[in-house]
């Protein structure tokens, strides 16, 4: 049973805090994670292949290579979090026993279970899912969730599916409030989720964990445009180190971060970074290989 | 009403900002130069202590920091609390050398070695603030590894120093903004 007050999620929340203000950076060895800290990334993601790598390659997606984990571990002195598959639990138990800080049962990985994702009350290490609206997310964390970030379309380069999650899910917390205790048990139903989460939002105006935001964003505007939305910090897969000058990048995303309300301060950001990671249409993704509507 | 900011670069701001309320005070979230001059006292919060260094080296703010302390209150919690001391290990890095600490970065581990504990505060804590155990919550928290004389420690956990002050400065190794308990918070107020 999900208990906001029980200690273990207390800590997966509070390391979730933590991370507030920052950048998440997927990286793929040690060399780009220590790229990452010495840029300021306030975490690093541990991944084999980043997502555009995995859309153009194609094949199973899976948990990372245990030695690639290892030596990124070694390396930095910041958290590191790590992609199990969605529903594959014993990915996450072998994730634990590695000690990583965070897992992410992420879409970008293949999905291992159709129709259950992970039950993740029970671990000691705290798990952020994706979402795509508030239903999903409220889902997420009352299987134990502590941390919540948009979907987007990982490894397309495009804010647009990053910018309607995060709109999306705004907009449904805020609709939420103005509700009559009477009308709730209504929206839960709606949301299809928990309803004791439908109440804490509806009281509250957020969500009980940080809200952040994913899957697109290659830019300093693009981080600071989530964030004016609403995303409480920013996850950045392929958009670094696909980019020309992935060190400058990476730097200029962690000042937009901190700086998301001062355009003159983002000019500053944006200026010399050479070439962003090339781009996708959403349109022209067949509808099979789209990511975010993976899990539910 | 005293001013009390909280840096907010990085890191958990807003729950410094929402216990700072508990305890009685309106929080100023500081993200630039010149708010400086409008506060009594600062708040740095926990998070990544290599990010809010690259921010402070970036907007140049470390000079200003340094000497914003040497004239008004700090109080620093986890990341705060390395940004604040003497020296750093485990890498060594950058301080403002606020506090006459050493402290060893994430020395309990990683998030698995995270914990929530209760301490018994100093006698002196408790008659300055209220009788009764301290909940502390550890996030891939530093240790204390030395102090100097005029450091004074008000709160241990398994033998290190966890709450520890000097002249106007206030340091916790724990998050005690994670808590429903605002006597820390309480007694840097006391401090402005």
């Amino acid at each position: 049973m999900f208990q906001f007050s029980s200690e273990q999620f207390r800590l997966k929340v509070g390391l979730a805090e933590m991370l507030k203000g920052g950048v998440i950076m997927d990286v793929t060895n040690a060399e780009q994670a220590k790229i990452a800290e010495d840029a300021g990334a306030s975490a690093v993601m541990a991944l084999e292949r980043v997502p555009s790598d995995i859309r153009k390659e194609g094949g199973v997606a899976r948990m990372a290579n245990i030695e690639i984990m290892e030596a990124i571990m070694k390396t930095v002195n910041i958290p590191v979090m790590a992609k199990a598959r969605i529903g594959h639990f014993m990915e996450a138990r072998i994730l634990e026993a590695l000690g990583v800080d965070f897992i992410d049962e992420s879409e970008v990985l293949t999905p291992a279970d159709e129709e259950h994702h992970i039950d993740k009350i029970d671990f000691k290490v705290p798990f952020v899912c994706g979402a795509r609206n508030l239903g999903e997310a409220l889902r997420r964390i009352g299987e134990g969730a502590a941390m919540i970030r948009t979907k987007g379309e990982a490894g397309s380069g495009n804010i647009v599916e990053a910018v309607r999650h995060i709109r999306t899910i705004v907009r449904e917390m805020k609709q939420l409030t103005v509700l009559g205790a009477e009308e709730l048990s209504a929206a839960a139903k709606n949301l299809q989720a928990p309803l004791e989460l439908v109440e804490w939002v509806a009281r509250n105006g957020k969500l009980p964990v940080p809200n952040f935001s994913a899957g697109g964003i290659a830019t300093p505007a693009d981080a600071a445009l989530v964030m004016q939305l609403g995303a409480e910090a920013v996850f950045v897969g392929s958009g670094i180190f696909k980019s020309s000058d992935p060190a400058n990048r990476a730097n200029a995303i962690v000042m937009a971060a901190k700086n998301y309300n001062n355009p003159e301060k983002l000019l500053e950001a944006s200026r010399s970074l050479g070439a962003a990671m090339p781009g996708l249409e959403i349109s022209k993704i067949p509808e099979g290989e789209l990511l975010q509507t993976r899990g539910w | 009403m005293k001013k009390v900011g909280v840096l907010s670069l990085q890191g958990d701001f807003a729950a410094h900002g929402a216990a700072l309320e508990r305890a009685g005070a309106a929080p100023v979230y500081v993200r630039e130069r010149a708010q400086l001059g409008e506060i009594d006292g600062l708040i740095l919060p926990g998070g990544e202590s290599t990010t809010m260094l690259k921010l402070l080296r970036y907007e140049n703010l470390l000079d200003d920091l340094a000497e914003f302390g040497r004239r008004k209150p700090m109080f620093g919690t986890c990341a705060g609390a390395i940004l604040m001391a003497r020296g750093v290990t485990h890498p060594a890095q950058e301080s403002l050398g606020l506090m006459d600490i050493v402290v060893e970065r994430n020395a309990y581990g990683r998030q698995l070695d995270s914990r929530v504990v209760e301490l018994n505060p100093s006698p002196e804590f408790e008659k300055r603030t209220a009788p009764g155990k301290l909940e502390a919550v550890f996030i891939r928290a530093p240790i204390i590894r030395g102090a100097g004389a005029r450091v004074r420690v008000l709160a241990e956990y398994a033998g290190d120093a966890v709450l520890v002050e000097q002249g106007r400065h206030l340091v916790a190794t724990f998050h005690p903004e994670l808590t429903s308990d605002a006597r820390v918070h309480s007694l840097f107020l006391e401090k402005l």
